[in-house]
């Protein structure tokens, strides 16, 4: 078998060195009872490259490929173009198949690429450290809500209704256990976000707020009134940045007061894989890192003054502080933390400020062509590379029909609302660098079909 | 004669040298600085196409100020970021610099106990890339990703059947995150027969995610102490069990690498008590194909796609932490999952749970999983197959014991009389002079080569090594790494000072961590800006 | 001043119903290098046994206990500069924090400096 090289010989040999007749022999401490005598049933034997290809390939094949239709889906995660380069280094096997950096003199390829990694993204969401990046930006933004009740010592939680809904769920789910309350609303098919709500909402029970830039139907809102008054009442604003090409156009989080950024970096270098894996981002103001979650790389010196890197304030995590550790994660989202700072660091500020403008411009065209068709209104007044329509009838079949004729037009607000009668017009729309104006002009067509 | 004037010295000349240099390299050694380092603040790899030249006879590609700044809100970016950007070619070099200075599993045998650095297979990221997995939406409408839903039910159908369970959720994205998603299933279990309880008790040879995450999950955890045999104390265990303990998380194979014997009289015990078994699964390759954790009582597992599925390790992550689920637990399971109903596959999300999986306990991240990890794994359970997955954990196994018998005369094993290890020899550091322990061996092992196994884990040995081969290293790198552990060891029993100072040649010596977590230094700043 | 020990390798210093409290040289040698020290605020209330504040190094966090019950007057600030105070000077200027005593009588189940060091060597 081409993954396993001890030969028939080299098993003798090594059993008479144990002093062991066979390999069975070293499994005496399972009970009978629990002991497999043969294969498992059921399931086939072992299978060449040429096999597995074969039948992984025809699963693939029965999927709709993004690239491969007008493709106009977000709400969480971006279709963008990854540079070739991107790829092939991510798989030097010195990266994909090594460890946690736990002995740093032979890890500093991945510890400087994880420091340059934080300082990107502390730069881009205007904070003044970041870490090594967590699973997603879901879990990162319920860490987020964990950290502001640790600092605040208060557990009530504001949620933006701009918040994209799975990452409400998951605060949800999670709240439940904790004892945490949180406050959340639907969100509505109008032009303002639901500041004013949060505004009212903030009191003196309040841990943090947490509000989505740009939201899930893709609203732009000033985040310097809300961060004032949470700052009023002694809580935190934690905003969070699902498409981090967005602040290539729009200011940083950070620069009008959150104290908190989190979100996901799945744009930059990642792919769509279907959900995952993606990358978490999570970045915070210099009075809060102790309470930070996740792994931190830090600068020293070795035992020559050489500068170079390491894990750092590991005492927070889990397998030191144990009960008492603020997370109970142990992986980062390594890899696709390098895929996201080796793209930005391919882009500059110069190429980040650039796809931002064209991944704006395709969605001001695209929206311009798509109120011409009768019926279609945008709900948006400010939007960044996504807004949201508002169409005479139910969006889901329509989203349905429009795939039936191969097209991706969108995401349905009826999926991530089921029950919402008063959202199930609406449908988010996404446009990227990736779209073209021939995508733009069939998505309109197959739309005007589909809604006559 | 014609005088051909090219001689020139063709053997090695007899002359010192310092080993200086100017630039600080060492031949293909080479230091490289960091990208706010070089200069190039509008520097940028990334070409962006001019306008496409087909118009939709519309408004033009005319760059409208006031348009542009409308749509945004007024709120453009004004201040600079501070990105620097590099052409292709620098970008290329500088991460293959960096990712020369690492360790991997692609350069040698990486004997991490408890991580299962196995070989990482090139076609899991052949398939993985597939376009039909890699480029597809998680929103997209179910009939346009139904090869993606089968995918995804075809490894659960595989990790099911190989763990004897009844059900399996593979949403976590980790297995810290599974772990948590097997405790919040068997919190919501109690809390739905109207008996939620308050402890939780775990050996105090568990890995440090074990207590945290019950910790998480709201529970109060007590120790099981361990039996001389480096076992779970089973009496010990059936005294402390009653009305309060609402689960035991137990790890088979344990921490130190032996199998709890005891396994199913310990589940026994723990249901008879109304409690529930948590199995943390980290150690599943000695027992893959083998046993199957159901037949030994417990109620939940996650399952480490990354260790014992050859998904890579990537310097950290991402990992995958699909749980498995006895029948009492099924109906708690997390939201999304895949269910197929008829000839059809359907995402059962928060609408569609209320149908026939009302008692779940909710969402636990976004979207539904690491399908990139489901790819990988997928890959290589089908190339191995029944067969091969068999084989894998009786050579893990073999491969571990033929180190710990080959090392026990050398290195203390403290468990070696009392019978085989499964996929993991524990070693401690009894017995060194000098003052050295466990940390002077490891960087010592790294000058030989070889990244260090895992140090001063488990607690409950002091100065412990646990060491895992995986299946996937021929006896001629055993023979290598047990040579070298050897020489290192002699050298720490002999109290060899210069261990001390190693390692001496890796691209880093020993490096400060007081000074990194005194004044912690966690992202670039300019000089001027310090 | 009279000063005590504990089983958990703190020490207090007593005058009156004042009270100082650090970790011992012992203590600090087992942690190795400190890089941090949470000291509680003043005003904080503390109980006999009961955590108080917490000690780490770059591989462990450990929590220190009140020797005593009684009300926290001042955390030393100086350990947040400079939390190498603990391993040079711990039973001095490595103090970590001050408090007012409610019940002297807790002081009787604590050790002498003699019954610390017959303690410590039979670690």
């Amino acid at each position: 078998m081409r993954y396993l090289p001890l030969a028939p010989a080299d098993r003798q040999a090594m059993l008479a060195a144990i002093g062991a007749s066979s390999v069975e022999d070293l499994f005496v401490d399972v009970p009978e009872a629990a002991r497999l005598t043969g294969r498992i049933r059921g399931l086939p034997d072992h299978a060449g490259e040429l096999s597995v290809e074969r039948q992984l390939g025809s699963l693939a094949r029965r999927n709709m490929v993004a690239g491969e239709v007008p493709f106009f889906l977000g709400c969480g995660a971006y279709r963008h173009h990854n540079p070739a380069s991107v790829d092939h280094l991510i798989q030097r096997g010195e990266f994909l198949t090594s460890y946690t950096p736990y002995q740093p003199e032979i890890a500093q390829g991945t510890l400087q690429a994880l420091f340059e990694f934080q300082t990107q993204v502390a730069r881009l969401y205007g904070c003044d450290v970041a870490n090594a990046s967590m699973y997603d930006g879901s879990t990162a933004c319920w860490e987020a809500v964990v950290m502001a009740r640790r600092v605040t010592r208060r557990g009530k939680a504001v949620l933006s209704s701009g918040l994209h809904p799975h990452y409400v769920s998951v605060c949800e789910t999670m709240a439940r256990f904790t004892g945490d309350v949180l406050d959340v609303a639907l969100p509505e098919l109008v032009a303002e976000t639901d500041a004013e709500r949060l505004l009212a909402a903030i009191d003196d029970e309040t841990s943090c707020v947490v509000v989505q830039y740009p939201d899930i139907l893709g609203r732009i809102a000033d985040l310097a009134p809300i961060a004032e008054r949470a700052h009023a009442k002694g809580a935190l604003l934690i905003a969070v940045v699902t498409e981090p090409v967005a602040l290539g156009a729009i200011r940083s989080p950070g620069e009008m007061g959150a104290d908190i950024v989190v979100g996901e970096g799945q744009s930059l270098g990642v792919g769509l894989n279907f959900g995952g894996p993606y990358v978490g981002l999570f970045a915070c103001q210099d009075k809060f890192v102790r309470q930070m979650p996740g792994r931190l790389c830090g600068e020293t010196v070795d035992a020559e003054g050489k500068r170079g890197f390491v894990l750092t304030l590991s005492t927070r995590e889990q397998h030191i502080r144990r009960e008492k550790a603020t997370s109970n994660i142990c992986t980062n989202s390594g890899l696709c933390a390098l895929a996201f700072t080796i793209h930005m660091t391919l882009l500059g500020e110069t190429g980040l400020r650039k796809l931002a403008e064209t991944n704006h411009f395709l969605a001001t065209e695209t929206a311009e062509r798509l109120v011409e068709i009768p019926g279609v209104e945008v709900i948006n007044d400010s939007f960044f590379n996504e807004f949201t329509l508002r169409l005479p009838k139910e969006a889901r079949p329509v989203v349905r029909a429009l795939a039936d004729k191969g097209v991706l037009g969108g995401v349905s607000l009826g999926r991530l609302y089921p029950g919402a009668e008063a959202l199930e017009n609406g449908l988010v729309v996404a446009v990227t660098e990736t779209v073209s104006r021939i995508d733009i002009q069939a998505f309109a067509a197959a739309l005007e079909e589909a809604l006559a | 004669m014609s005088m051909n004037r090219e001689g020139r010295p063709t053997r090695p000349q007899d002359a010192e040298a310092s080993g200086e240099t100017f630039t600080g390299n060492r031949a293909l050694m080479l230091e490289e600085p960091l990208i706010f380092e070089m200069g190039e603040e509008n520097g940028t790899g990334v070409d962006f196409d001019e306008r496409q030249e087909e118009t939709i006879g519309h408004r033009g590609f005319e760059h409208d100020e006031d348009f542009y700044r409308d749509r945004l809100g007024g709120l453009q970016r004004r201040a600079p970021i501070g990105l620097p950007g590099l052409s292709e070619p620098q970008t290329v070099r500088h991460y293959t610099r960096l990712s020369r200075q690492n360790y991997a599993i692609d350069l040698g045998l990486f004997p991490l106990g408890s991580c299962t650095m196995k070989h990482n297979p090139r076609l899991n990221e052949k398939v993985a890339r597939m376009p039909g997995f890699a480029d597809i939406h998680p929103l997209q409408p179910a009939d346009t990703v139904q090869g993606a839903y089968a995918l995804i039910d075809m490894l659960a159908h595989w990790l099911v059947t190989l763990t004897g369970m009844h059900s399996v959720a593979m949403s976590p994205k980790a297995g810290a995150h599974g772990e948590l998603c097997g405790l919040l299933a068997i919190r919501s279990a109690l809390e739905a027969r109207g008996d939620a309880r308050a402890v939780v008790l775990v050996p105090e040879s568990a890995h440090g995610t074990n207590p945290a995450t019950a910790a998480f999950a709201g529970y109060r955890v007590e120790n099981i102490p361990a039996t001389a045999r480096g076992r779970v104390d089973l009496e010990a265990l059936k005294a402390r069990l009653g009305p309060d303990v609402a689960a035991v998380m137990i790890t088979n194979p344990n921490t130190c690498g032996l199998f709890e014997p005891e396994m199913i009289a310990i589940s026994e015990a723990v249901h008879a008590a109304g409690a529930l078994v948590y199995c943390d699964g980290a150690n599943f390759n000695a027992i893959v194909g083998r046993v199957r954790p159901g037949d030994l009582g417990i109620d939940a597992m996650h399952i480490n796609l990354h260790k014992t599925f050859s998904t890579p390790h990537g310097g950290g992550g991402p990992g995958s932490g699909p749980v498995v689920f006895s029948e009492a637990l099924t109906p708690f399971a997390p939201l999304p999952f895949v269910e197929k109903q008829g000839d059809r596959y359907e995402l059962i999300e928060e609408e569609t749970a209320g149908e026939h999986h009302g008692r779940t306990f909710g969402r636990m991240t976004a979207f539904h999983g690491q399908m990139g990890m489901f790819t990988r794994a997928m890959s290589y359970i089908l190339s191995h197959g029944a067969d091969g997955l068999r084989q894998v954990s009786g050579d893990a196994v073999l491969n571990a014991n033929y180190i710990l018998r080959e090392l026990e005369d050398v290195l203390d094993a403290p468990f070696g009389a009392s019978g085989p290890c499964m996929h993991e020899a524990l070693f401690s550091d009894k017995g060194f002079a000098g003052g050295l322990t466990t940390i002077d061996l490891a960087k010592g092992l790294i000058d030989e080569g070889f990244h260090p196994m895992t140090m001063y884990f488990p607690l409950v040995v002091h100065g412990a090594m646990l060491v895992e081969p995986t299946e996937t290293e021929s006896k001629a790198a055993l023979d290598q790494f047990i040579g070298a552990m050897r020489s290192v060891a002699e050298r720490a029993k002999a109290g060899d000072q210069s261990l001390k100072a190693a390692p001496i040649h890796a691209p880093r010596r020993r490096l400060d961590e007081t000074l990194a977590a005194r004044r912690p230094i966690l992202v670039y700043k300019a000089p001027e800006q310090g | 001043m009279t000063i005590y020990y504990t089983r958990e390798h703190e020490w207090i210093s007593v005058e009156g119903d004042s009270a100082t409290v650090g970790i011992t040289d012992f203590a600090q040698a087992q942690l190795g290098d400190i890089v941090f020290v949470d000291v509680p605020a003043a005003g904080t209330q503390v109980t006999k046994g009961g955590e108080a504040a917490v000690v780490e190094s770059v591989k462990a966090a450990s929590d220190v206990y009140a020797p005593v019950s009684g009300q926290v007057s001042e955390g030393n600030a100086a350990l947040e500069a400079d939390p190498s105070l603990v391993n040079s000077a711990a039973e001095t200027d490595g103090w970590f924090f001050k408090l007012t005593l409610s019940d002297n009588h807790e002081l009787s189940g604590l050790m002498s400096a003699e019954e610390y060091k017959t303690f410590c060597d039979a670690q």
